[in-house]
């Protein structure tokens, strides 16, 4: 059966579609040239930004010939083709270098390689003060991480959806650590690589267990067997029942929930566009990805996606109220995108990975133009980010732009009606109010909280920031006493010469229309819901989904017929509550960051002075010592035992036996090195000391050493 | 007088060439003074000598005597290279104590 799955499926005529792999390896390679040749100008942004938009090109075109109901796979070249014969029979583990094309893959490709492009656009400006420096590194960097993102989401089976996990990564590694000479960007860089290390081992794990329990890694093949329940789960044991919760660490790893999340906000030192793509937009929603791509896997166990929706639900919520009490507005949007990543999870985990993917598609618009604001704000005015230092942007010269996108990503966030993020968040939360699982009623209502709290932080930023009276400081690269302590303006050098450190730098060309592009998609995105639904449903994401049949060639509505939420549809009712809530959250946000910005202070001063509330106001502030404590239980004793063997290594490998057998020769030539005086005399007395024993010896002593041993020997016998 | 000679055997002319290189010995070890030391490596030498001649007539073999002549060959080269050596480690430090030449000692 499988064979003719394969056979049926193979087209040759579509190889052309590796060129969204090739491309950005082109790219790469082109860049190689340029930092050899050490060019010194903006040559890579443009080859990076060339080749990853006829990136997106390729995948368009293979948009366009996608056939709905129907998956294609692309066979570029034989990579893991392994076979053996042994006791139990013939055995074989194949892993091609193949693409796995359906419209769950080409819709996450056509957001990856359409933002990739457009941010690799934005960064050639944003990027400009370290021309011929970093430079070239930094589009290399990109370029790495389109062509390993572009394989993890076209992979046809799993290994290769490794081999582009650990890609994204390893880029993640490579750009979060772009300012390698400040330490907070290296230890934030290490920190994101070891976090995702964790997550790793599961996807890695699972990947094993999937191959012991099925016998193959392919998607197509899984898809079949999980199809026709045509494997056996008594010979795979626990090991089947684990695939769904080693997936899910993998997934939260990459997609920073708890309690893998720490090291989003700190991934915040790479360069902006990096924030922007990377940690915003597409990497994050890798884990996503592969619960929705695997989401038949995930029905093996009954639990499996409850514990998904409770997991992403927490994370959304405790990122939330983090959010809220940070100044750093790029760290806000760290937390707020963990907190929109909980949501995709909770959609997924309340059977809505229409929901879960219309989410990410939605968010990858807006969450990559408020990181482009927010990079224009801190490539602006010297790497200023604290949102009590700059005010009224939107009525200053030349920045009206960044406003007012900031502002349409900011409705977005918040949910405001009739933006993207409104009915991507709304398809969420009505499905948390219709499906029937443990606790999904308690799900919905803290996710509306969290809208609400969304909301809040959301229009926090932008009240502060774009709107009020203009007034601004400019950012220091020392960022002394501050409590944002971490910089990002490394690179202010840059704006020093000439321009002077008191004027802002106002975005030019490529980040304003970069800006208004993102901007118009994430407007528009608010249109794509029923798009992204007949994709979704056409893929294998649609398995388990209630309703699946009817919704996938009639669209919203159908799944609402199974509950009702305050009498009414569940999803027109959700309309209301959730543009009520997110309302509220912008009405609190303008009245104490807006009107009164006085009151917002004198609100946290009552908190801080009352004993009863001390703990909310500074636990939020400090993250709810989430860091403190990882490095109470994890970083701590870690750090001791390694101490402890670095004491055992230094004071009794190196000290005791290296050193000690090195020494004892040393200390017995001191012990004779008196002898060494320099003085021809001693040296002689030595020597004739040593003849006259040399005579004694073979005069008095040699003649009688027989019978002594004999009396020896005969005393001893 | 020569039938006192004729008693003198062996032992006698190495009690005398043992006599000789315990001088030479005791000379070198005691004196500082390079050219003293010189002469005393000469008397050792000497002695040497002397038990290779006895040795030789006492055993009716040549071969003895011509070491000794080697022997008086080479002392005379070394001689004169030694004495040399002298004069310039004297040029360098304006005296001929052979404590003034230790720097090879340790520390």
């Amino acid at each position: 059966m499988t064979t003719a799955l394969a056979a049926e499926t193979l087209v040759a005529g579509s190889s052309w579609a590796g060129w969204i792999l090739w491309l950005p390896l082109l790219s790469l390679a082109l860049c190689g040239v340029c930092a050899a040749m050490k060019v010194r100008s903006k040559l890579p942004a443009w080859i990076t930004v060339a080749c990853l938009g006829l990136s997106f090109v390729v995948t368009l075109s293979l948009y366009m010939g996608y056939q709905p109901g129907q998956h294609q796979t692309i066979h570029l070249f034989r990579w893991l083709n392994l076979h053996w014969t042994s006791a139990q029979g013939e055995g074989s583990f194949i892993a091609n270098f193949a693409l796995y094309v359906d419209s769950l893959t080409l819709l996450w490709m056509l957001f990856v390689t359409g933002l990739g492009t457009l941010i690799a656009l934005y960064a050639s400006e944003y990027m400009e003060h370290d021309v011929g420096k970093g430079y070239t590194r930094f589009f290399a960097g990109m370029s790495v991480f389109l062509f390993a993102m572009s394989s993890l989401v076209m992979a046809d089976n799993l290994v290769m959806l490794y081999l582009g996990w650990e890609g994204v990564g390893f880029a993640s590694y490579w750009l979060i650590g772009y300012f390698y000479q400040k330490p907070s960007a290296v230890a934030a860089a290490k920190k994101a690589f070891i976090m995702n290390r964790i997550g790793d081992l599961g996807l890695a794990l699972a990947i094993y267990f999937i191959w012991h329990a099925f016998g193959t890694v392919e998607y197509a093949q899984l898809f079949a067997i999980l199809d026709s329940h045509n494997y056996s789960h008594e010979k795979a044991g626990w090991t089947i029942d684990a695939i769904p919760y080693l997936l899910m660490l993998g997934a939260f790893g990459k997609s920073a929930q708890l309690p893998l999340y720490v090291w989003l906000p700190d991934a915040m030192e790479g360069p902006t566009p990096v924030s922007a793509l990377i940690h915003a937009a597409t990497m994050v929603t890798a884990g996503v990805y592969l619960i929705a791509r695997m989401y038949p896997m995930m029905l093996l166990d009954a639990a499996a996606l409850p514990t998904v929706a409770w997991i992403g639900t927490l994370t959304a919520l405790l990122a939330a109220t983090i959010g809220m009490a940070q100044y750093d507005i790029k760290r806000i949007m760290a937390y707020s995108t963990v907190s929109q990543l909980g949501y995709m999870f909770a959609g997924l985990g309340v059977m809505t990975s229409v929901g879960g993917c219309y989410h990410v598609f939605t968010h990858a618009f807006f969450k990559a133009v408020l990181f482009l604001t927010c990079g224009a704000i801190m490539h602006g005015f010297a790497g200023q980010l604290d949102l009590r230092r700059i005010s009224g942007l939107r009525h200053m010269n030349g920045w009206k732009i960044v406003a007012y996108t900031m502002l349409v990503g900011c409705l977005c966030l918040a949910g405001f009606p009739f933006t993207s993020g409104f009915f991507s968040k709304d398809m969420i939360l009505a499905e948390a109010f219709v499906t029937h699982g443990p606790g999904f009623q308690w799900i919905g209502w803290i996710l509306l909280f969290t809208a609400g709290l969304t909301a809040y932080y959301t229009f926090r930023v932008w009240f502060r920031v774009c709107a009020g009276p203009s007034h601004f400081e400019m950012g220091d690269e020392h960022h002394g006493d501050d409590d944002h302590d971490h910089g990002h303006n490394a690179h202010d050098h840059a704006h020093g010469g000439g321009r002077g450190h008191d004027q802002p730098h106002v975005p030019r060309l490529a980040i304003n229309s970069v800006l208004m592009i993102i901007a118009i998609g994430a407007i528009l995105a608010a249109f794509a819901g029923g798009w992204v639904e007949r994709l979704i449903l056409d893929s294998s994401a649609a398995a388990g989904v209630p309703g699946h049949a009817e919704t996938a060639h009639g669209g919203a509505g159908e799944v609402a017929a199974h509950g009702t939420f305050l009498g009414m549809d569940p999803h027109k009712a959700m309309y209301w509550v959730s543009a009520f809530v997110g309302i509220v959250g912008i009405l609190i946000a303008w009245r104490l960051h807006l009107a009164n910005r006085k009151a917002a202070d004198a609100l946290r001063a009552r908190l801080l002075s009352n004993p009863a509330t001390r703990w909310l106001p500074t636990a939020m502030e400090h993250k709810w010592y989430v860091d403190e404590f990882y490095h109470a239980i994890i970083v701590l004793p870690m750090w001791i035992i390694g101490y402890i063997c670095s004491l055992i290594d230094r004071y009794i490998v190196d000290w005791l036996l290296v050193d000690g057998t090195a020494r004892t020769p040393k200390f017995l030539g001191r012990a004779f090195q008196p002898l060494q005086n320099g003085i021809v005399q001693s040296y002689a007395v030595s020597m004739a000391g040593g003849a006259a024993l040399a005579v004694v010896l073979i005069v008095v002593i040699m003649p009688h050493m027989k019978q002594w041993l004999d009396a020896l020997m005969g005393g001893g016998g | 007088m020569i039938e006192a000679l004729s008693h003198i055997s062996l032992t006698h002319y190495l009690i005398v060439s043992a006599a000789l290189f315990v001088i030479g010995l005791v000379g070198f070890l005691v004196r500082r003074n390079m050219i003293i030391m010189f002469l005393c490596t000469e008397l050792m030498f000497q002695a040497a000598a002397i038990a290779m001649v006895a040795f030789s007539r006492f055993s009716l073999d040549v071969s003895g005597q011509v070491f000794v002549i080697f022997i008086l060959t080479v002392a005379a080269a070394e001689a004169a290279l030694a004495l040399g050596l002298i004069v310039l480690l004297y040029r360098r430090r304006e005296t001929l104590n052979s404590e003034a030449w230790s720097e090879m000692r340790e520390s």
